[in-house]
């Protein structure tokens, strides 16, 4: 609520509402924790039952599912360079990584429906048994995360535009970089308890 | 569709509440218009950010709820009253005490404490609001809208009928069909948005507004327990989503969670469920606990005894309540050794909770006790909800489960619980804090009458439950034999006790609005300790004018008045940034009201739309860079003069 400004701290720590935001966040976060791990765990209880339809290691394609982990693991990078340059002050160099992660996000998705198209194809759908229904919600929960985390980028590339680097705008940028780190992390659970798992066990 | 399909037919009962919703409709909206109020209406409440006036939402739906919800409860009494009544028949018993759980719950409880917490807890900590005002507003439309959409389904589209649990499979499409459990998700679903919301809030609020000094074990124990509250919400209400999330899924697009087919798993639904129901009976407890802390200090007049194992005994609770989900359905199989484990972390929590009653006794002995009502309420809790507390260990034990699980010993046992623990709490918290938020007391005469019919009554309804539970008679039948008249009839006599002193309640609220005096202190009950006491009464918007600065115990008040401190120290006065009032909140939760609304009768196309507007409300409000306003120092000043009766010649 007040707004002492303290010189050493970055930009988007400036303010007390921007700490405070940042802290609501994280612990948005662990909320976020929850509801994955209870994704997850649905998931595994789950595994196998495929009643009628195709088996897990009949439709995964590592190349695809590698692929996807390459590009979004990429997009978390770029999406740390974009915090470095808004701590360099540079609104440029934030923007195009910004861009960057954008159009990395974007391809992830693109890759994300080819592949839900393609086990429909197969014969694999929500519908299909109790093990696909996990499956599909699981990483369709994550597709989501990440449309709604590229509206948001959007959003703010927008603010960006109009108002340059300021203690709110940063603060945003940091909060949305937070939670596109988080859901990489969450991708990496993915691609190792849904997809390598699934192709072996 | 039918006009008769979307309106439920053929219930003289059912079209007894459609009229007196049309009628308490249509005066509300001739009462708003006649005073000319609309205005005030949207200016004043529905755009509000202010913690207080939102705080006094909540309670008021909270009121509400307990109004419908108890009806629902009397009507199953009635049915139960004789053997082989006629009054419900079992469809409608079924969605009777399917809606009495669920709003009781979600409707009553949570924001009842939820708009307490929104009232006291900025107070107690000495913050000017809370952390995130829009959210906070946000929060409680999610709560109202949601509160709406699941009370509407009783005269359209057909209430929910599968109990408060919603289990799997009879809660699924095949054996379910219908818009009925469809409302129960989705009412629940976005009145979930909320309290995940609040939680965060709150959390936030504790953690870093609080006035300099205020250290974490300096802080009341109310605020403790909220804050604690605000983990277990965290991490539980999550798992509610998702819960509530695949089984709309299973219903709407026909997934296989919780299915027969397709190899489903109908008991995990059961568990999911328990894994949030179990820390979610500690989100509604461990506030009450922490306002009879609060009251029993200070009518005790005594500073509360074992402040630091209170706030251990608080934690230890909010970590067992994750470990012992179980034992809600021990009989489901899961097989001695599991269920051995659950059995002992739920004798466990017996543990720190004695702790607590121990450390109230202990505060009360040789203290000098008064006992206004909200004193009664909280000396009548310890020994009732013990009762149900030593019943709560009995069920825990796997093996004597078996004996007890689903009977009416089970249900007396979390009556016992629920009603003198957050029922009990929630009435002498709002008397307590009734000054601070309306500036006036309540009668205590007329507020002792509703505390012994209440009392009485519920002893007298609850109590014959636990015998008729070891005489067999199974939770949700919907008629009784002969042999368990008697004690059915005490019970049914009970509830009614019950209800009429919740109406001699609401009428010591009108009454007190008209005869009352207003002009009191800010220290209400002149016992007061913590630093809610300090404002003026009522509490200007800004709650305080400065902070106190020499903070040494927990009792924040008692220090201040040692020093001769005050929240009004005219040298320090500075401007305070406010937050602006914003219709935002209260239209992006209508929107997604209807979108959840089409979803129910799964008309997708409408759902997708509502879902696309609310996004749209989402990046306008991204795009707002409302900075709020300033209350200036001459303002501040010439306010708090007034408020607190201090001359104005001080030149």
């Amino acid at each position: 609520m007040t707004e002492n400004n303290n010189n050493t701290l970055p930009l988007e720590y400036s303010t007390e509402q921007g700490q405070m935001s940042i802290v609501g966040f994280w612990i948005f976060v662990a909320a976020e924790v929850a509801l994955f791990a209870t994704l997850f765990a649905t998931y595994a209880v789950l595994f196998g039952r495929t009643a009628d339809s195709p088996e897990a290691m009949e439709l995964f394609q590592p190349g695809i599912a590698l692929t996807m982990t390459f590009i979004l693991l990429t997009s978390s990078f770029t999406c740390g360079l974009a915090i470095h340059s808004m701590r360099e002050g540079s609104l440029k160099g934030l923007m195009i990584f910004l861009f960057i992660t954008l159009a990395l996000g974007l391809t992830f998705l693109g890759f994300e429906i080819y592949e839900f198209v393609h086990y429909a194809s197969e014969g694999a759908t929500l519908q299909s048994s109790a093990y696909w229904s996990g499956f599909f919600i699981l990483t369709g929960t994550h597709g989501v995360h990440v449309t709604l985390g590229i509206g948001w980028m959007i959003a703010i590339l927008i603010q960006l535009k109009q108002r340059g680097l300021t203690a709110v705008t940063n603060r945003k940028v940091f909060i949305l970089g937070l939670y596109w780190h988080f859901l990489d992390v969450v991708w990496i659970f993915i691609f190792t308890g849904v997809y390598l798992i699934g192709m072996v066990v | 569709m039918q006009l008769d399909e979307f309106f439920v037919t053929g219930e003289p009962l059912i079209y007894a509440g459609m009229v007196a919703i049309a009628v308490v409709s249509a005066a509300i909206v001739f009462l708003l218009t006649y005073f000319k109020k609309w205005k005030w209406l949207w200016q004043e409440w529905l755009t509000t950010v202010d913690h207080k006036k939102i705080g006094v939402m909540y309670i008021l739906v909270a009121l509400a709820m307990i109004f419908r919800a108890g009806v629902d409860a009397l009507m199953m009494r009635l049915q139960l009253a004789f053997p082989d009544m006629n009054f419900l028949n079992s469809q409608h018993y079924n969605e009777v005490f399917t809606t009495h759980g669920t709003i009781m719950i979600f409707f009553v409880a949570m924001p009842f404490l939820i708009g307490l917490m929104n009232v006291v807890v900025p107070l107690q900590i000495g913050a000017r609001d809370f952390a995130f005002p829009y959210v906070n507003a946000l929060s409680f439309w999610s709560l109202f809208f949601g509160a709406m959409l699941f009370n509407i389904s009783f005269v359209i589209g057909g209430a929910p009928d599968t109990g408060w649990t919603n289990y799997a499979p009879q809660a699924g499409a095949v054996l379910n069909p219908g818009p009925g459990i469809n409302f129960y998700l989705l009412g629940l679903q976005l009145s979930g948005i909320g309290t995940l919301a609040t939680g965060i809030n709150l959390m936030v609020t504790i953690l870093r507004m609080r006035a300099p000094g205020i250290t974490l074990f300096k802080m009341p124990i109310f605020s403790w327990s909220t804050l604690i509250t605000s983990f277990i919400i965290v991490f539980a209400f999550p798992i509610l989503t998702v819960a509530l999330a695949l089984m709309t899924v299973d219903r709407i697009f026909g997934s296989h969670f919780f299915t027969l087919a397709g190899e489903g798993l109908p008991m995990m639904w059961a568990n999911l469920f328990w894994l949030w129901g179990h820390p979610e009976v500690y989100i509604v407890i461990l506030p009450a606990f922490g306002i009879f802390s609060e009251i029993i200090a200070t009518f005790a007049r005594k500073q509360l005894f074992g402040y630091k194992t209170m706030v251990w005994a608080i934690i230890l609770i909010a970590g067992l309540s994750f470990v012992v989900w179980v034992h809600h359905f021990f009989t489901m199989g899961a097989g001695a050794f599991v269920n051995s484990i659950f059995s002992i972390t739920t004798m466990a929590i017996a543990v720190p909770t004695g702790v607590k009653i121990f450390n109230w006794l202990a505060t009360l002995y040789k203290s000098k006790i008064i006992f206004p009502v909200p004193m009664l309420w909280s000396l009548a809790f310890i020994p009732s909800f013990t009762i149900g507390g030593v019943t709560g260990v009995m069920l825990g034990m796997a093996a004597a489960d078996y004996q007890y699980h689903n009977t009416y010993f089970l249900v007396s046992h979390f009556h016992y619980v629920l009603i003198p623990g957050t029922v009990f709490a929630s009435f002498a918290g709002l008397v307590f804090w009734y000054p601070k938020l309306f500036g006036h007391k309540l009668n205590e005469k007329i507020g002792k009458w509703a505390f012994w019919l209440f009392l009485i009554g519920f002893h007298v309804c609850f109590f014959p439950q636990y015998f008729l539970g070891l005489d067999g008679m199974a939770r949700r039948v919907f008629t009784v034999g002969p042999e368990w008249f008697t004690l059915n009839f005490i019970s049914t006599v009970g509830a009614f006790t019950m209800g009429l002193g919740f109406m001699v309640f609401v009428f010591g609220v009108i009454y007190s609005f008209r005869y009352s005096t207003r002009d009191l202190p800010g220290d209400d009950w002149q016992y007061g300790r913590t630093l809610e006491w300090a404002t003026p009464t009522p509490v200007p918007k800004y709650n305080f004018a400065t902070l106190p600065e020499n903070v040494r115990t927990h009792d924040t008040l008692i220090d201040m008045k040692e020093d001769g401190e005050t929240t009004f120290d005219e040298k320090k006065l500075e401007s305070i940034h406010m937050p602006s009032y914003t219709g935002q909140p209260f239209i992006m939760m209508a929107i997604l009201f209807f979108a959840s609304f089409a979803l129910v009768f799964e008309w997708i196309t409408l759902a997708v739309i509502g879902l696309i507007a609310t996004i749209v409300m989402m990046f306008i409000r991204s795009f707002d860079y409302d900075e709020g306003y300033h209350i200036e120092v001459d303002e501040l000043r010439e306010n708090e003069r007034r408020a607190r009766g201090l001359d104005d010649d001080r030149e």
